[in-house]
């Protein structure tokens, strides 16, 4: 069982890091959201792996399912323009920025984990409710209802900001608009 | 088990390359995929927290509602970006200057 558990742990870890990477070195976009499709299964695997099996069903659902397909709509809806070109102007720049933010957070990662690594906080055993569809619904229907209503009320916002600000300014309206005003 | 520190790690690793590839990519929708690996990588540490102290759900909640806001993100992000290629025919971080001067 143990055995077991490492294998999965460290298989899913691996596919989370490898996808990770080739959606941030993915020079095709699209490639780059399969890359992030890879990860995000991975990510369910963990969550099922540490007892919150109706987070793993909603990661599968809300990521792969919408946000990924979003991002491959857009993708594909742009074109081959989505592609980035070759052009190196501020790559100097970029790539400083990008080491130092890896070496600053590798550090701190290393700085977090060095004093509790022979501490370990021991995983203790949880009911086999826990994390399940029955527990967190009376979780998210008792403690948390206001901010479950809130985030219902910041995607509504978010889905008319997102028709508003995609939709642009249309070159029929402004005409339809004249006309109404000269008659 | 597995112990926490190990996931605590992997979270880190995963917002590490996130927060690289959002540095260094110029293409729009590469800095939102990048986005979208640091917010996992945060659900995966908030995730393990709660189940190391797996007194109530908080930790799964906050996750919860993290996923939530980063769906509204992810919509207002692209939007952004089609409303950005309408106008430059570009998904540059670069070209995206219409505030400059």
């Amino acid at each position: 069982m143990t055995a077991l558990g490492f294998g999965f742990f460290y298989t899913c870890a691996a596919i989370a890091i490898a996808g990770a990477i080739a959606t941030v070195a993915a020079r095709n976009p699209i490639r780059g959201a399969l890359g992030l499709m890879l990860m995000i299964v991975a990510v369910a695997g963990l969550f099922l792996a540490l007892h919150a099996q109706f987070l793993a069903i909603i990661q599968l659902i809300v990521y792969a399912g919408a946000v990924v397909v979003l991002f491959l709509f857009v993708i594909m809806l742009l074109g081959p323009d989505a592609s980035s070109s070759r052009d190196s102007r501020g790559q100097v720049t970029r790539a400083i920025s990008g080491a130092l933010f890896g070496a600053g957070s590798l550090g701190g990662l290393y700085l977090v984990v060095r004093p509790a690594w022979n501490h370990a906080m021991k995983l203790v055993p949880v009911d086999s409710a826990f994390g399940g569809v029955d527990a967190m619904g009376r979780a998210l229907f008792g403690d948390y209802v206001v901010p479950f209503e809130l985030s219902s009320a910041l995607l509504m916002v978010a889905i008319v900001g997102a028709v508003a600000v995609a939709r642009g300014r249309h070159q029929t309206d402004a005409k339809n608009l004249s006309k109404e005003a000269e008659s | 088990m597995i112990p926490t520190e190990h996931y605590v790690a992997l979270s880190a690793i995963l917002f590490a390359i996130g927060g690289v590839g959002f540095l260094v990519r110029r293409n729009v929708i590469s800095a939102l995929m990048s986005i979208e690996i640091m917010l996992n990588a945060v659900n995966i540490a908030l995730v393990a927290f709660n189940r190391a102290q797996p007194i109530a759900h908080t930790g799964q909640m906050f996750s919860f509602f993290l996923i939530a806001a980063e769906a509204a993100e992810v919509a207002v992000g692209l939007a952004i970006v089609i409303s950005l290629f309408r106008i430059r025919r570009t998904v540059r971080t670069d070209d995206a200057d219409l505030l400059k001067n």
